[in-house]
């Protein structure tokens, strides 16, 4: 196996978590990670080196994107239930993260997952973007504001229903 | 102390958190942090965040590897790119003209050209997003492609080559068009971006060239001996522009 294969076959298991949080859905964030996948095979020959990491999650960041654009026109189906069986004694935790996540604008939300849970620093997440590590720090602080609120608003408001 | 120190930003609060903060300002943030206690909520808030993020999500880096994304598996479906061989030829082309290419024919744009424009977009916003099926006829078989779709359109229909704006024919398809059949041209970058670009018999003989932008999409449309030419892509501008007039080149100096 190439070198090229090699680093690409180790991103998955990151890919794999930043697609499930982007996406919330596991069965469509599996498709992201296979498009990214197949897209990133069939352009080996245009990768001119670089880092491949930061390529790959601006595959998938740009297939999610186009994704979103088709589901755009339509009415927006949010699952009903959270389907983790995964989660464990924070599982309360985990929905609450998961649902404050579905309510951010796109682009916010990529920004906080690639910079708190992929570990990307400024400048990688504004070449992902495509945009000035200004827009980065702004979307990142109103990322943060909006969950920090959509959280501390539903806490609240469960404990006062007795 | 505290008060000589340059007062702390926002962005420095989270550049803090997030380890971006020059090592030399964090003792001065710590301080602030100290003795403001609503920033230092804030700060710890975010970091809880974080812990959250990972306490829900790392456990699906853990997970083992579906077969289906096994790289192995993906392979074994085969698709092949005929890329790079005719680039360097055309890099050329663009790097020359430019002056002119805004100012031809008409100062209005036609409404059947608004039309027109229109549909194109709503062919591009249809097939971008499709993975396995964007095209009928692959970008490997640009010979027969071309013929295909010249035979079918009634017009030289020459598939640009966009090597040089970092694009490679995905492929193409036939359209009904507004006067007849239309062809439908779909480019791609090694980052997924992708670019469309539908020609069509058009009501109107000439027309300079014009922007559009609807939502998330835009697009550079003009008219040409007859024939409209529709070059749609994402919401940059710029990027639009360059790809757009590698487009119109090409077409210019084939003669259409």
């Amino acid at each position: 196996m190439s070198a090229f294969r090699q680093s690409v076959e180790a991103m998955i298991p990151a890919l794999r978590r930043y697609a499930r949080a982007l996406a919330r859905d596991a069965d469509i964030a599996d498709d992201l990670v296979q498009d990214t996948l197949v897209r990133a095979l069939r352009s080996e020959r245009l990768f001119l080196g670089g880092d491949i990491r930061s390529w790959l999650y601006t595959i998938l960041t740009n297939l999610n994107k186009n994704r979103r654009r088709s589901l755009a026109r339509r009415p927006q189906f949010m699952p009903l239930l959270d389907n983790n069986p995964d989660a464990s004694g924070t599982e309360a935790e985990g929905r609450d993260i998961a649902r404050a996540l579905s309510t951010l604008v796109e682009e916010q939300r990529a920004v906080l997952l690639l910079v708190v849970l992929e570990g990307m620093s400024y400048r990688e997440v504004a070449d992902i973007q495509g945009v000035p590590i200004g827009t980065v720090m702004s979307r990142l602080a109103r990322a943060r504001a909006h969950v920090k609120a959509s959280l501390e608003g539903e806490r609240p408001a469960l404990r006062r229903v007795k | 102390m505290i008060d000589r120190t340059i007062p702390v930003t926002e962005d420095e609060l989270h550049a803090y958190v997030d380890g971006e903060l020059p090592t030399e300002r964090r003792g001065d943030v710590e301080a602030w942090l100290a003795a403001h206690p609503e920033d230092a909520e804030r700060v710890q808030s975010w970091r809880a965040m974080a812990e959250s993020l990972h306490a829900r999500y790392d456990q699906v880096a853990n997970e083992p590897v579906p077969q289906r994304l096994e790289l192995e598996r993906l392979e074994r479906e085969p698709r092949r790119w005929i890329y790079g061989s005719i680039a360097a030829a055309l890099i050329a082309f663009v790097a020359g003209g430019g002056v002119g290419w805004f100012a031809r024919g008409e100062a209005n744009t036609p409404a059947t050209l608004q039309s027109f424009t229109e549909d194109a977009l709503d062919a591009h916003r249809l097939y971008v997003v499709e993975v396995r099926h964007p095209v009928e006829v692959p970008g490997s078989e640009r010979a027969h492609l071309q013929q295909w779709l010249t035979k079918r359109c009634g017009w030289d229909v020459r598939a640009p080559e966009l090597a040089s704006a970092g694009l490679k024919l995905v492929g193409g398809r036939l359209l009904p068009g507004p006067k007849g059949p239309a062809s439908f041209l779909m480019y791609e970058s090694a980052s997924g971006e992708r670019f469309t670009v539908y020609t069509a018999k058009a009501a109107t003989e000439a027309a300079q060239m014009r922007y559009i932008a609807l939502d998330h999409d835009s697009a550079m449309f003009w008219a040409d001996r007859g024939v409209g030419y529709v070059v749609s892509g994402g919401n940059d501008r710029e990027r639009l522009a360059q790809v757009a007039r590698a487009v119109y080149e090409q077409v210019e100096k084939s003669g259409g």
